[in-house]
C-alpha cells in the first residue's frame, strides 16, 4: 500500500481544512470526517478481501480487522484485542500512527478526539462492509495510545 | 461465454444485470432471481460441512433445461451470478473461476470509485467493457 508519511499529511491538513470551512465548531465536523472514513473503509475492504477466504464468524472478522487491515492501513497490528462476546469490542493501540506525532502524553489531549474520528469511520465503513452493523467509538487517556471501542448492533 | 452476467447486492436487489439482448431478458432476470435461492443455501450449508467452505467461488449453482448457472459470493456478500448456455460444453471449470476473478477485479475498482455510491446500480464503462469481453459476441 501507499507511503504513509503522505497519507498523515493529507489527513492532518483534510481535518485543518473541515474545520477552517466551518463557521461554527459543532459536532457536524466530527460527522462528517467520520463519513468520509466510512466510504474509504468499505472501498478498502472490498480490495483487501478480494484474495481472503470467507469469514467464518464475528470474532474472525474482528481478528482481520485487527490484523490485516490495521497492518495494510496504519503498519501495525492493534496490540490488544478485548471481547465480552456479547456484541462489545475493544481494540486497543498503543502507539497509535496518527496522533504519534501530535505529542507524547497529555498534551493537546483536547484535540485528539477530531484526529480519531476518520479512523472511526474507517473501521466502521469496513465491517459494514462485511456484514456487521457496528458503532465504532474511541478515547485517548494518554497519547499516543487509544482505544477503539466496536458495538455490534444486532438487526 | 457467457449468456447473462449478473452482479447482486448484500441486500440481494441487482447491481448489474447484462444479457444477450436477442433473449427475452425477463427470462433471464427470474433464473438469477430463483438462483439467489440456490447461494443462500450453499452458503449457509458451507457453515456446517467441512472442506471448502472457505472458497469464494460457489460452483455449479443448478442446472436448467437450457442453461447452467454459476454462482460467486465475496466477502462482502455481493454475489454474482454467470449464466452460460448447456449446449456449451467446452467451458471448463477453471474458465469459469476465472471469470469471476476478473468481474471480482472490476467490481473492486468499481467500489473504490470515489463517484460511485455502494448500493447503486454500476455505472462504470470499465465495467461494462469486461462484460462485453466476456459476453458471447452475437453476429
Amino acid at each position: 500500500m501507499a507511503d504513509e508519511a503522505p497519507f498523515q499529511f493529507l489527513h492532518n491538513e483534510v481535518i485543518q481544512y473541515i474545520y477552517k470551512s466551518a463557521e461554527t465548531d459543532n459536532g457536524r465536523n466530527i460527522a462528517t470526517l467520520e463519513n468520509m472514513g466510512y466510504r474509504v473503509g468499505q472501498g478498502l475492504i472490498e480490495r483487501l478481501t478480494k484474495d481472503t477466504a470467507r469469514f467464518k464468524d464475528e470474532l474472525d472478522v474482528m481478528k482481520f480487522v485487527c490484523k490485516d487491515f490495521w497492518t495494510c492501513v496504519f503498519k501495525k497490528q492493534i496490540d490488544n484485542l478485548r471481547t465480552n462476546h456479547q456484541g462489545i469490542y475493544v481494540l486497543q493501540d498503543n502507539k497509535f500512527r496518527l496522533l504519534s506525532q501530535l505529542s507524547a502524553g497529555k498534551q493537546y489531549l483536547e484535540h485528539a478526539p477530531k484526529y480519531l474520528a476518520f479512523s472511526c469511520g474507517l473501521v466502521r465503513g469496513a465491517l459494514s462492509n462485511l456484514g456487521v452493523k457496528s458503532i465504532v467509538t474511541a478515547e485517548v487517556s494518554i497519547m499516543p495510545a487509544c482505544k477503539f471501542q466496536i458495538m455490534i448492533q444486532k438487526m | 461465454m457467457a449468456v447473462c452476467i449478473a452482479v447482486i447486492a448484500k441486500e440481494n436487489y441487482p447491481l448489474y444485470i447484462r444479457s444477450l439482448p436477442t433473449q427475452n431478458e425477463l427470462k433471464f432476470h427470474y433464473t438469477v432471481h430463483t438462483s439467489l435461492d440456490v447461494v443462500e443455501e450453499k452458503i449457509s450449508a458451507a457453515g456446517k460441512s467441512l472442506g471448502d467452505q472457505r472458497e469464494l467461488y460457489l460452483g455449479l449453482l443448478y442446472p436448467t433445461e437450457d442453461y447452467k448457472v454459476y454462482g460467486y459470493v465475496t466477502n462482502s456478500k455481493v454475489k454474482f451470478v454467470i449464466v452460460v448456455d448447456s449446449s456449451n460444453t467446452s467451458l471448463r471449470d477453471n474458465e469459469i473461476r476465472s471469470m469471476f476473478r476478473k468481474l471480482h477485479n472490476s467490481f473492486t475498482d468499481v467500489m473504490c470509485n470515489p463517484f460511485h455510491n455502494p448500493g447503486d446500480t454500476i455505472q462504470s464503462k470499465a465495467f461494462d467493457g469486461i462484460v462485453s469481453g466476456m459476453m458471447v459476441q452475437t453476429g
